[in-house]
């Protein structure tokens, strides 16, 4: 594999983590719990895609085969989108949604933080946008965690199902096969390995705010990367291509 | 003459600052009190080496819809300023920030009743960081966070207990 590859698969992996998990939010669009909280997961929402569209932008001009941003988002299949399990996992209730977004989030603020040092100026200067508007997201899902948590005895224990039922997704996020080797050789990846112990201490203390743990981790489930998915991608792709599938080219 | 710019010494500068100055006036497509010069999403006008225009524009936030709309507004305001050829650009380095909010821009938002952002973001505390957010309408600082997120990527929720209006925060970024 080129250099040229590795970076072209790695803008992809990356791209498609804030794809998948922005249209799984999108998708509370005007069923959230309160109108707050309906504006402020499509705000995220809208974060995950925009840095998805650069993402995707770059990786077109990377491949150099004329492929756009919506091409790439659109018109590829299953096996090929390369995003971690945990972003295509269904929203379930509230309790499941927060829970995923916090992991995400706590995963995410560290990794932009470290790719600012990117030594790929565009990636860097995606990361300095995407950094901010993460510290957000971790607030925001933060809040939640504590205030379910610590809440009445059914969003306690709604929480305790919901951190049981994602922390199998979460091992992935800092797995570094073949690929994410070259690429920190390479010098513009993060070595996503070194974020795990500060990823567990802000979850660890949050939770411990919210008076929950993190369950004890057994198995790791993985394959994301690989293009290997849960059965619900499939369902995500049908709905979120079906107007690049029907009017191919179509632009609003 | 078509957008080309006869580049002579003098003229460049007078030239450049025309540009900057139909540039300048294109208000924010959401907030339509302040210009993009005020929001400091405007970030340069130079005249590139081919003799065009070229302006860069910086998002505030990566997924902001008002982006591609702002792009099409400075471009039309070029044109009719008679710079036909001219180009737009956009630049995600160095991010945008809220620092770049002129002293004006904070004025007009405040009137426009939009609490401007305060200076330094989350730095109390990382996680549960409070700022304090004083009411346009009011002036107090007895106010207290409804949402994160409010009706746009770039502002969040607030109410004042003094005079009990409801008002947005302009995010600090």
């Amino acid at each position: 594999m080129s250099d040229n590859d590795v970076l072209f698969t790695y803008l992809l992996r990356l791209a498609d983590d804030q794809l998948i998990l922005g249209q799984r939010l999108g998708e509370w669009c005007g069923n959230a719990p309160t109108l707050e909280e309906d504006l402020a997961l499509t705000n995220i929402s809208l974060d995950l895609i925009g840095q998805a569209r650069s993402l995707y932008s770059y990786a077109g001009e990377v491949e150099g085969k004329g492929r756009d941003e919506d091409q790439l988002a659109f018109v590829r299949y299953e096996q090929d989108y390369l995003n971690a399990l945990i972003a295509e996992q269904p929203n379930g209730d509230f309790a499941h949604t927060i829970v995923r977004q916090f992991f995400v989030s706590a995963f995410m603020a560290p990794f932009w933080r470290e790719m600012e040092k990117s030594s790929d100026n565009t990636l860097a200067a995606i990361a300095a946008k995407a950094s901010k508007e993460v510290a957000y997201h971790l607030r925001h899902t933060s809040e939640w965690v504590v205030r379910l948590g610590d809440g009445t005895d059914e969003s306690h224990e709604r929480m305790v199902e919901a951190l049981e039922d994602l922390v199998m997704y979460t091992g992935e996020l800092f797995e570094s096969d073949g690929l994410v080797k070259a690429a920190i050789e390479a010098g513009f990846a993060v070595d996503v390995a070194s974020l795990q112990d500060e990823w567990k201490r802000t979850v660890d203390s949050v939770l411990k705010e919210a008076t929950l743990e993190l369950p004890e981790a057994g198995h790791m489930q993985s394959g994301g990367r690989e293009g290997r998915h849960t059965e619900h991608l499939g369902h995500i792709l049908s709905e979120l291509q079906y107007m690049q599938r029907a009017y191919p080219g179509m632009s609003w | 003459m078509s957008g080309a710019v006869d580049m002579t010494e003098n003229s460049q500068s007078a030239v450049r600052k025309a540009a900057w100055d139909a540039a300048a006036a294109v208000p924010d497509p959401e907030i339509p009190v302040v210009t993009v010069e005020d929001l400091g999403i405007l970030r340069s006008v130079e005249i590139a080496d081919d003799g065009t225009i070229v302006a860069k524009v910086t998002p505030t936030y990566s997924g902001c819809p008002a982006t591609q709309f702002i792009e099409q507004m400075v471009l039309e305001a070029l044109q009719q300023a008679g710079f036909k050829d001219a180009r737009v650009e956009a630049v995600l380095s160095p991010a945008w920030t809220t620092d770049w909010i002129s002293d004006d821009g904070k004025e007009k938002l405040r009137k426009y009743g939009i609490a401007p952002p305060q200076k330094t973001s989350n730095s109390k505390r990382a996680l549960f960081g409070e700022t304090v957010v004083s009411c346009p309408h009011c002036g107090s600082e007895e106010t207290e966070r409804v949402s994160e997120f409010g009706s746009t990527p770039c502002k969040a929720l607030y109410r004042c207990n003094e005079c009990k209006e409801p008002f947005d925060y302009f995010k600090c970024l």
